[in-house]
């Protein structure tokens, strides 16, 4: 649809002419990313991050594989084992996880509000620039030390760094010291970049924007946020102690001190557990804006999905505990995280349910952005059931640490996030170069991931109930674990190769893409009113809403959602 | 356009399932003796519990996958697009709170039933009273080892654990006490329980009673440093007799073969004296393994290879050969030395 059938204009004049490569082009270019404040580059910049470090933790991951494809593999000493496994949990948790989120927060909740920038723009900056120099100190570990002979200093007491492993002690040398620096100065960027999604979810929205009236997806990462603000910061505190302890005579974490190593677990689960759910409701914002859009309708029980977002989050507080299961609580402590950790059930049931009814009785279109959708709700099901299964404290007992649990959070952090960033992608891509994405490619994309993950991740479970445990470099010949890590690795190098090929479409579409015009999906949030790319200043008038859907009202005058709302 | 995807994904299932099959076969006939930890294979109260309870959760989840996952499945297939030209939009439906309200409902009452049913397993296995008959062992977990101490019985085990068979008629239950004298490790043997941590400045308990006699493996379940995957679990449930010719056997001072003194003199004379103990010499220590009865057991470096001299010469000579990053530091002993302090240790019975 041209520009000129909304009430909401998007661009002043004609776009700049394109510009001839030069070496001063070029430098001015450079200079204006590096500087920029535009919400719109700062969001494009987190997600090339989070891309770049997707591809880095997946070469990790096709290590891992490697060495695990038979019993008694001497691919990788358990050094160099150890280490790549360290990094390729917290990569993947911290740099990709925590970088995604704020990627699509920063370039489309403006958009969606109505709004010229985030609310604090040079805030905002900071924060990216904070969480680039965290990872890229982060991965300096690999050069530290030793240099690359056995892989340098890298962290190598896992992503979650029990203490008092982590302790001088047991860690001489600067693991440690790069995992907790590192981290201590990507959570700031986080920390800022909560603040300001926040700020501008509250206090920046157009006229007639009213709380409830706003999408779903800005809903939720106001949510992601606030949750963010509370729990990172534990987990900052709790690095700092370590830092004390290993540089300032510090015992907090120091057992053969007096110090207590079940006091870190529970500082690092105040954070990891609210984690996963900061991880996870940005995918269901996704998913938020992709059903209805490609179901044709309007989504199913907008107050439920509030309220059940909300109640998620809230719950999610209470129940950290439940990965610490075999750490040696009492019943009464064991049983009270059991209830928490099945409560969180019932509100993301309540979300699946109104996905579905949203897909009942519409009219779905299954373009990449769908196919992704569909197949995330279907494993975020199945992730969710085999989180309750986890959440029976017995059964943990058994399961705790072991390759089941692997499976179960690769399918939630894969099965649901993965695949909804990747539907997020097929869906804005057009709004934030111009050009679509090659279907054909993302056909192909899809089919070679779902394939992969499911092979990986559906065989993964068996070895855990075999008592095949975590984070080991290698395993015996005679456990029966063989053949189910051999298909598991199968099935990784199909994902790797699916990657590949979305990686490709990134590059391809880009110069040869099909123009995408302002709204290719026939969508109904303001992001769409805007040209693709949008101008710097987004809209040239503050648009006014009457719904939940403004492009809806303006493309069905007769049946206007503000009727019914 | 659909095509060629399409016709990839039919290829790769085809061939998937024909790998599947092959592997599997090979898994069932080719791979030798076969002794997987299975926690569907319990072989004591509380891992049977467990698997009792986990029946029923199954069941209920499964119930659930079923249900929901055919809806997503129906809404997908029934409700898609008909053909590209199929513009009009279907009737806008916003939501009903009687629906809501029903799955809201739902999920509570399966909540409910979920958490009373796992609350009794909770309280039944870890708040069981300990009867008198019960035996106590106190589990030291170190990098990467086991301590295995008989407080009772005086004798102090390394790696493999022995416990009796406990019948329904004489109940002779293990209590684990588990400590840590370094980092954190975990205490798993699937079939004869659930994993429980061993916390540094902590006192964790576990409890089992095997009701067959065998061998049941399991590994520390808690990264604990560079050889976390070689600090294997071995546990021996004898019958009485056997258990009672184990203990007595444990409760002997070592062997001393005047035909092998030369050993014991470098044995002594060494470093290895300061991390080992052997009962009856001057070797006291106690960051390493009792060495006491070294060759009563099957294995070496907490399961890391068999225990055959061969094997023990080559680990005194390089531990890195079996076990890179043990704590075990290779003696730099001349030939003459390792044949020495090889053939001493192999008469530790």
């Amino acid at each position: 649809m041209a520009d000129s059938t909304f009430p909401v204009p998007g661009a002043i004049g004609a776009a700049a002419p394109r510009r001839q490569w030069s070496q001063t082009a070029f430098l001015a270019w450079l200079h204006d990313w590096v500087v920029t404040v535009d919400h719109k580059k700062l969001g494009i910049l987190y997600m090339l991050y989070a891309i770049f470090f997707l591809l880095v933790g997946g070469v990790e991951a096709m290590l891992i594989r490697i060495q695990l494809i038979r019993p008694e593999m001497h691919f990788l000493s358990p050094e160099v084992f150890n280490r790549v496994f360290t990094m390729h949990g917290t990569t993947m948790v911290f740099l990709v996880g925590m970088t995604y989120i704020f990627g699509f927060a920063n370039y489309l909740i403006p958009l969606m509000v109505g709004a010229r920038d985030m609310a604090f723009p040079r805030l905002n900056a900071l924060s990216f620039w904070l969480t680039f120099f965290g990872g890229l100190l982060l991965y300096y570990s690999f050069i530290g030390g030793y240099g690359l002979y056995g892989a340098g200093s890298a962290p190598d007491t896992m992503w979650w760094a029990y203490s008092p492993l982590t302790e001088r002690a047991f860690s001489p040398g600067h693991a440690p010291d790069y995992w907790a620096l590192s981290l201590i100065i990507t959570g700031f960027g986080t920390i800022g970049a909560s603040i300001n999604v926040i700020a501008t979810a509250l206090c920046m929205r157009c006229k007639g924007m009213t709380l409830m009236r706003l999408p779903l997806f800005v809903w939720l990462n106001m949510v992601t946020s606030f949750l963010a603000l509370i729990t990172v910061t534990p987990l900052t505190a709790a690095q700092v102690m370590l830092l004390i302890d290993r540089y300032l005579g510090g015992h907090f974490f120091d057992t053969q001190a007096g110090g207590s190593a079940l006091i870190w677990a529970h500082f690092f689960w105040i954070f990891g557990h609210p984690e996963v759910y900061v991880l996870v409701l940005p995918s269901f914002a996704i998913a938020n804006e992709v059903i209805p859009v490609f179901s044709r309708k309007a989504i199913f029980g907008y107050p439920a999905m509030v309220a059940a977002s909300v109640g998620i989050a809230f719950v999610s507080l209470g129940v950290w505990a439940h990965h610490m299961f075999s750490i040696g609580m009492t019943s009464v402590g064991n049983a009270f995280f059991v209830l928490s950790t099945q409560l969180v059930g019932i509100p993301t049931g309540i979300k699946i349910f109104n996905w579905v009814a949203t897909m009942w009785g519409g009219k779905i279109r299954f373009s990449t952005p769908m196919l992704f959708c569909t197949a995330f709700l279907f494993q975020f099901l199945i992730a969710g059931l085999t989180g309750i299964i986890l959440s029976v404290a017995p059964w943990n007992w058994q399961l705790h640490n072991s390759y089941f649990v692997i499976a179960h959070f690769h399918y939630v952090l894969v099965g649901a996030i993965v695949f909804a960033i990747f539907a997020g992608i097929y869906y804005w891509y057009p709004k934030a170069t111009g050009r679509m994405l090659s279907e054909k490619l993302g056909k192909w994309h899809f089919w070679l991931f779902v394939i992969g993950f499911h092979v990986t991740f559906d065989t993964m479970h068996i070895p855990g109930i075999l008592g095949m445990p975590r984070s080991i470099f290698t395993y015996e010949a005679d456990r029966g674990w063989g053949t189910w890590n051999f298909i598991v690795s199968i099935g990784g190098f199909i994902q790797a190769i699916a990657v590949l090929v979305f990686a490709y479409n990134l590059i391809y579409s880009y110069f040869k893409g099909k123009s995408a015009g302002n709204d290719p999906w026939d969508a109904w949030t303001l992001e769409w009113a805007t040209p693709s790319p949008p101008p710097a200043y987004n809209f040239a008038e503050d648009p006014v809403v009457t719904s939940r859907r403004p492009l809806w009202d303006i493309k069905h005058p007769e049946d206007p959602d503000w009727r019914y709302e | 356009m659909l095509t060629e995807p399409y016709r990839c994904v039919k290829w790769s299932v085809k061939w998937f399932l024909f790998l599947f099959l092959f592997l599997a076969s090979q898994a069932i006939f080719a791979e030798g003796p076969q002794s997987t930890p299975s926690i569907f294979a319990p072989a004591s109260t509380p891992a049977n519990s467990i698997y009792e309870l986990s029946l029923f959760v199954i069941a209920i989840t499964g119930g659930i996958f079923v249900t929901v996952g055919s809806l997503i499945a129906w809404a997908a297939f029934r409700y898609r697009q008909h053909g590209q030209d199929d513009t009009s939009e279907p009737a806008q439906i916003y939501g009903s709170t009687q629906v809501e309200l029903a799955w809201t409902v739902i999920p509570i009452l399966i909540v409910v039933v979920l958490f009373l049913t796992t609350a009794r397993v909770i309280f039944a296995i870890q708040d069981a009273p300990k009867p008198k008959s019960a035996l106590d062992v106190t589990v030291v977990g170190h990098q990467y080892w086991w301590e295995f101490n008989y407080p009772k019985l005086g004798i102090h085990a390394v790696n493999e654990l022995h416990v009796p068979l406990s019948d329904a008629d004489h109940p002779t239950p293990t209590y684990l006490t588990l400590l840590s004298a370094d980092v954190m490790h975990s205490f798993w043997v699937p079939q004869l329980s659930g994993k429980t941590d061993l916390v540094p400045n902590k006192v964790n308990h576990l409890w089992i009673d095997p009701h067959h006699p065998g061998l049941y493996v399991g590994q520390c379940a808690q990264f604990c440093g560079v050889e976390h995957a070689k600090m294997l679990l071995r546990v021996y449930v004898d019958t009485p007799e056997q258990f009672a010719a184990w203990v007595k056997n444990q409760q002997q001072q070592a062997v001393n073969d005047p035909k092998v003194a030369e050993g014991r003199h470098v044995f002594e004379t060494q470093a290895c004296m300061n991390c080992h103990t052997i009962a009856g010499t001057a070797a006291t220590g106690r960051f390493g393994p009792d060495l006491t009865h070294l060759m009563s057991r099957d294995t070496l470096a907490s399961g890391a290879t068999t225990n055959t001299p061969d094997h023990l010469r080559e680990w005194i000579r390089n531990p890195d050969t079996f076990k890179p990053g043990s704590l075990m530091p290779a003696m730099q002993l001349s030939d003459q030395q390792l044949d020495q302090v090889t053939a001493y240790l192999s008469t530790l019975r």
